[in-house]
């Protein structure tokens, strides 16, 4: 059953301390490293965009495209000037969790992705913008940066290929929507995080106004192994669209909760048998293939692929393939309204829909989930989520609708049911990690 | 009689073309689909837009529906059209025509709703409100969030983030125009959005307040009752209200104001929207200093003084209008000589009035309208270099290369200048230069170069531009100089001299609105109307003959102080005196001392002064609000405007002086304005020789003393002036009198110090600036009667000391 599995960014996370660059560089790390720079940077890019990877931070734009747009041309303004590479660490998808253990794991093999991706675009400064919540993920992926730049890995004339280049690891101030990108690039230029008006878009003038790329932790990571074993061995991987391995992130009622790195195009059913199966003695009910952004999906969809186009077909998207697993337990309008709490908290307050329609949505859906209220109160709700999706100004507040739309379309019976029977039918207790554990005193 | 502005053709852009609504239509490159709809009579909603700050896409009120970008394809959602630019062959359906933009409108307005408060009843700005408006244009009759027991936000009601400025954040849509209006236009980001989601709001660093002197168009241009003024809050509702369009009279600028008024008084003043003076900006001087006009002490009838018995002075009484112009038309003819000085508030017509009757009906040319320091070399300036020219522009100001400001600090004293000039330069075209003692914050807020100059070392610094490489000046610059470098011997000839050498072009920035029309109509003591030079026998002809006079006085008449001093000795024995503060003038206790000593005084005044209390006779006059008038502007524009209100009983400056010159038997021939104007324009702008403006190089710039500190000051745009009197929130957003000295000298004297010169002595706190070791900076008129009465005499140096703070 395992053979399924494709360990590659995961394959040293078992090491005895993986993240050291002694534990690294055992297995072979920053080798890649010497054979990007005895490419041409633009072959670099060739390479990346040969091999298919696309963005793993949940659009899945092809990443060596992003690098081609960078202007290069000295001939022109924007091409003199500085450019940037900005790696997006700030994991905050709720159900997302595959950066935050990379760079716990193995932090040295995103250093390593950060520096050919930096000598591809031309940039001599990177930043990497981690999410400040996690400050013992923060203090690994600085330490790592200090043991690449005592070896020699980074600062002046790298491996004497002549290419300088600085990373300054930035914590984050804990905002959501520091995860879009150019919210990123304000919170990393010291003001306030939220979104920029495009365009100009960040390959023309992003960080400090000048070219700017800025890609996904997991994105990045993939690319010393594509260097290293060449773009027809990642693209051996996958589907047809969606090339390359991915991290799997499963949680909630499965047996083992926890990642599974595998070819895109695998389907959820694998998956959950590889992680022991749903929990004992229960079903899936719903799941969410990329996070709560991405709109929820039920047990008819367990041998859908997963991968960018699969998924987009049944309505929904990859994301970051953060899998939450609910079985027969969860009363999805209780899932539904704590999801949509979280989002009318990172609301960052710029656009009207989100600023104000995540508040309504909120009280909307409490009064629901008490039984109060009428079935047309369901189709107010869909009719303020019609009103937010597509009229925002970032794709935030299209995540927070996901959600409460696709809930209802495949649970609007449930959503009734809270009506009929004045109140949540569900036991609460019952969804949780210790149900039937309970000791009574 | 001043030249109109040379309105160039307008500049020709490529032309795109689009349909709107189905109908088609060829806008401007680059032209936002909003403003492309407003050529097709389509209003689309909105509030975070505005034409004058950057594109921001926060509201999302102006979504429409785009079925074709101009490549075929059309958007899959609505697109926000305040930052879409058109496209050629783009088709956009608005919530005219597409019951989608439709939706979509109405979703964003009910949304704008849920955490509104329901107080138009009583919010100040219920009746004017874009919220209001456009939530009944496109927005749902009913309230689903209420309906649904929906809990709104709130917060505790108005917060101060100024003295006059107040916040209701239940009330604020977020759309940020305060924010971006501050950072963008005026510089002063002293409020930001803080906070996130529905809690965003508005807000200051904590103890600094929004500190600004542009804040009230904040106010303007919020599209809710979320900010408010503590003048205007609760006073009156839009639709009692009338507007009268009007001109600001606070400063050369003419800057297009709005007076609100109800029953008579004026309740609040808005910008007006000029988009070649002021565009739609004004300081908050114009916007808020107009209660000066209903102050307590207001003159509203004729006062004349009665001889006592024993032939000294009695008091005054009052007396009927024919009754005063007799009084003193008789005073003045006793009195023999006579001076007249106008002051610089006052209209082009009642300058031409002034002008007329001192040298008609009292047949002298000693008249001035300069209460403040001055020269001969100014007067001889004015005439060579100033009237009857027209050279700069406000646009202009954008498309020189460098603009160059010596004696002029255009943040205090021209407001609207500055404004323009910080657009300029944050587009990144036009460069400021200025010769002055520091750099100011508005110096900083123009990325402008100092060339830090001690005062009176102005005329070599300007001198040096011409070599200067870096920063030099060419026929592309423009050369700004402000009334103050009058007293700077050389300084204007200097700046004239540049202007020729290098083909730059020169302006002359005065302070007062009244200034440069009082240089067109004549009243200097070496200019007749029209810029006729007093000295040139075939100017002083064709002004006898438009009058109708037989001759003119021939020599060229007296100056201010010469006035001030022939008073003094004797020489003149009457005073025609409207509109002079004696503090304001080169030597306040001299000025005070000659209207003391002068055999006949007649005064008109808007309210009691220490002018009107020494007089003969006293003439009410009409404030701006009473009378209709031009204003020419700094750039030789004229600004006219109507009268606000009717009031027969208010006369304009030129009524009263009709009535005297009547009495003496010698009219100035009209009464009314339309027929003063009428005569101005017949009379014209004189097309003889210029007077020329020679001997007045450069002295050795270093008075003879080097012991203490050179005295560099200005009047700060809020201060302790008459015309500001009223509101007390605005004068308390004023800055604070502080003195500017340098690092060493602070070092040296500490945090208070008490500065001592010929006139006086002030203490006040100090302030480390980029001063030379021996200039002090202060201001001039926000503490006590202003340094002219309290410190020093122009040109002169003080001492200091380490002050007390006890």
């Amino acid at each position: 059953m395992t053979d399924v599995l494709t360990p590659v960014l995961t394959d040293n996370w078992g090491d005895d301390r993986s993240w050291t660059l002694d534990s690294y560089a055992a297995r072979g790390g920053y080798a890649a490293l010497d054979k990007a720079f005895a490419m041409a940077p633009d072959d670099v890019i060739t390479e990346v965009k040969e091999s298919g990877l696309r963005g793993r931070g949940g659009a899945g734009f092809p990443t060596g495209m992003k690098w081609g747009f960078i202007p290069q041309d000295a001939a022109t303004e924007a091409g003199r000037k500085p450019k940037y590479l900005v790696v997006n660490a700030d994991e905050s998808e709720p159900g997302t969790c595959k950066d935050i253990p990379l760079m716990m794991a193995s932090p040295h093999t995103l250093v390593e992705g950060v520096i050919i991706s930096s000598y591809a675009i031309r940039a001599n400064q990177a930043f990497i913008y981690i999410r400040g919540e996690v400050l013992h993920v923060i203090r690994r992926v600085q330490r790592a940066v200090q043991e690449a730049y005592l070896a020699g890995h980074l600062g002046k004339n790298i491996h004497g290929s002549g290419f300088d280049l600085d990373v300054v690891v930035h914590a984050g101030a804990g905002a959501y929507i520091c995860g879009e990108e150019t919210a990123l690039l304000e919170g990393l230029e010291g003001r306030r995080g939220q979104p920029r008006l495009r365009p100009p878009f960040p390959a023309v003038a992003g960080l400090y106004a000048s070219p700017t790329v800025i890609n996904n932790v997991e994105s990045i990571a993939s690319v010393p192994s594509i260097i290293e074993h060449g773009h027809g061995w990642f693209s051996s991987m996958g589907t047809e669209k969606s090339k390359g391995f991915g991290i799997f992130s499963l949680s909630g009622h499965v047996q083992q909760p926890g990642q599974y790195e595998a070819p895109l195009g695998i389907t959820l059913r694998t998956l959950i048998d590889l992680a022991g199966g749903i929990r004992e003695g229960h079903e899936l009910k719903f799941w969410t293939p990329g996070g709560s952004s991405t709109p929820l999906l039920t047990a008819e969809h367990l041998d859908m692929p997963l991968d960018f186009e699969g998924v987009g077909a049944a309505g929904s998207m990859l994301g970051t393939r953060a899998l939450q697993i609910f079985d027969d337990t969860t009363c999805v309008v209780r899932a539904t309204l704590r999801w949509t709490e979280f989002y009318k908290h990172e609301s960052c307050g710029k656009c009207t829909p989100c600023r104000e329609g995540t508040w309504w949505l909120v009280q909307t859906l409490t009064a629901l989930e008490k039984g109060q209220g009428s079935e047309a109160d369901l189709d107010l709700l869909l009719d303020q989520c019609d009103n937010i999706l597509g009229r925002s100004f970032c794709a935030l507040a299209d995540g927070a609708v996901s959600p409460i739309m696709s809930s209802i379309k495949y649970f609007r019976d449930e959503y009734v049911a809270h009506l009929t029977e004045g109140g949540c039918p569900f036991d609460p207790a019952r969804s949780t990690a210790w149900a039937g554990q309970e000791v009574t005193a | 009689m001043t030249l109109a502005p040379n309105n160039g053709a307008p500049e020709k852009t490529d032309l795109v073309t689009l349909t709107i609504d189905g109908v088609q239509v060829s806008v401007a490159k680059d032209t936002l689909v909003i403003r492309a709809a407003e050529q097709v009579g389509v209003q689309i909603p909105r509030f975070c837009d505005h034409p004058l700050l950057a594109p921001v896409g926060a509201c999302r009120q102006c979504l429409v529906d785009i079925p074709d970008a101009g490549n075929g394809r059309g958007f899959p959602k609505p697109q926000a059209s305040c930052t879409l630019p058109v496209a050629e062959g783009m088709v956009v359906n608005t919530q005219a025509t597409s019951p989608v933009a439709d939706k979509a409108q109405q979703g964003i307005m009910e949304f704008l709703l849920i955490n509104h408060p329901l107080d138009c009843p009583v919010c100040d700005k219920g009746g004017e409100c874009p919220l209001q408006n456009q939530a009944m244009s496109n927005g749902r009759g009913e309230s689903r969030f209420s309906a649904g027991g929906g809990v709104k936000r709130t917060y505790p009601k108005p917060i101060n983030i100024s003295a006059q400025v107040l916040l209701d954040r239940e009330r604020c849509v977020l759309c940020a125009r305060c924010t971006r209006f501050s950072e963008q236009i005026a510089g002063d980001p002293f409020i930001a959005l803080i906070e996130r989601g529905a809690l965003q709001q508005v807000g200051i660093y904590e103890r600094e307040p929004f500190d600004s002197y542009f804040s009230g168009n904040t106010i303007q241009i919020c599209p809710v009752g979320a900010l408010t003024s503590a003048d205007y809050r609760f006073r009156s509702r839009p639709f009692d209200l009338v507007s009268s369009p009007s001109i600001a009279e606070h400063d050369s600028c003419g800057s297009a104001i709005r007076v609100d008024h109800r029953r008579g008084k004026v309740m609040r003043r808005l910008a007006g929207n000029d988009p070649e003076v002021n565009e739609e900006w004004i300081t908050d001087k114009d916007r808020f200093a107009f209660h000066y006009a209903t102050e307590a002490d207001r003159l509203s009838y004729p006062q004349v003084r009665d001889a006592l018995p024993d032939g000294g002075r009695g008091e005054l009484r009052p007396a009927s209008w024919p009754e005063a112009f007799a009084v003193a038309a008789r005073g003045l003819q006793a009195a023999g000589a006579t001076g007249v000085l106008t002051g610089g508030r006052i209209t082009a017509e009642d300058g031409y009035a002034y002008s007329k009757f001192a040298r008609v009906a009292l047949g002298t040319n000693d008249i001035d309208f300069r209460s403040r320091p001055h020269s001969a070399e100014e007067a001889a300036f004015l005439a060579a270099e100033v009237v009857l020219r027209s050279t700069v522009t406000y646009a202009d100001l954008e498309t020189a290369s460098t603009v160059v400001l010596v004696g002029l600090e255009p943040e205090d004293e021209a407001g609207t200048i500055f404004l323009r000039l910080r657009k300029a330069t944050m587009h990144g075209t036009t460069r400021v230069v200025a010769i002055a003692p520091y750099a100011t914050r508005g110096l900083a807020k123009m990325g402008g170069h100092l060339v830090r100059t001690a005062p009176g070392a102005e005329p070599a610094a300007i001198e040096a531009l011409v070599q200067q490489g870096e920063y030099g000046v060419d026929s592309t610059a423009v050369i700004l100089v402000g009334e103050r470098l009058a007293t700077v011997p050389g300084a204007l000839s200097a700046a004239a001299s540049l202007a020729a050498k290098t083909g730059a072009r020169l302006a002359w920035v005065p302070r007062r609105a009244g200034d440069r029309g009082a240089v067109e109509t004549g009243c200097l003591p070496n200019l007749l109307p029209g810029g006729r030079p007093v000295a040139d026998a075939a100017a002083r002809v064709d002004a006898a003959a438009d009058w109708g006079v037989a001759h003119l006085p021939e020599s060229v008449g007296r100056d201010a102080d010469a006035i001030v001093a022939a008073l003094g000795s004797g020489e003149l024995g009457g005073l025609v005196i409207g509109g002079v503060d004696p503090d304001d003038t080169s030597d306040p206790a001299a000025t005070r001392a000659a209207i003391a000593a002068a055999s006949f005084v007649v005064a008109l005044e808007l309210r009691e002064t220490d002018v009107t209390r020494a007089a003969d006779v006293v003439f009410p006059v009409a404030p701006t609000v009473d009378k209709s008038g031009i204003f020419v502007t700094w750039e030789g524009r004229p600004r006219s405007f109507d009268a606000v209100f009717s009031s027969p009983s208010s006369l304009p400056d030129l009524r009263i002086l009709a009535g005297i010159a009547e009495e003496l038997g010698r009219p100035l021939g009209f009464r009314t304005i339309v027929e003063a104007r009428a005569e101005m324009e017949e009379m014209g702008p004189w097309d003889g020789d210029r007077a020329v403006l020679t001997g007045f190089e450069a002295r050795s710039a270093r008075p003879s003393t080097t012991d203490g500190l050179a005295i560099s000051t200005w009047k700060l745009l809020v201060d302790n002036g008459s015309m500001q009197d009223g509101d007390k929130a605005y004068r308390a957003t004023g800055r604070g009198p502080v003195a500017r000295v340098s690092t060493t000298t602070y070092d040296a004297h500490g945090p208070t110090v008490t500065l001592t010169g010929d006139r006086g002595s002030v203490t006040l706190p100090a302030e480390p600036a980029d001063l030379d070791d021996d200039v002090v900076w202060l201001p001039a008129n926000s503490f006590g009667n202003g340094v002219l009465a309290d410190l020093a005499s122009p040109g002169s140096r003080v001492s200091i000391a380490k002050g007390s703070d006890a």
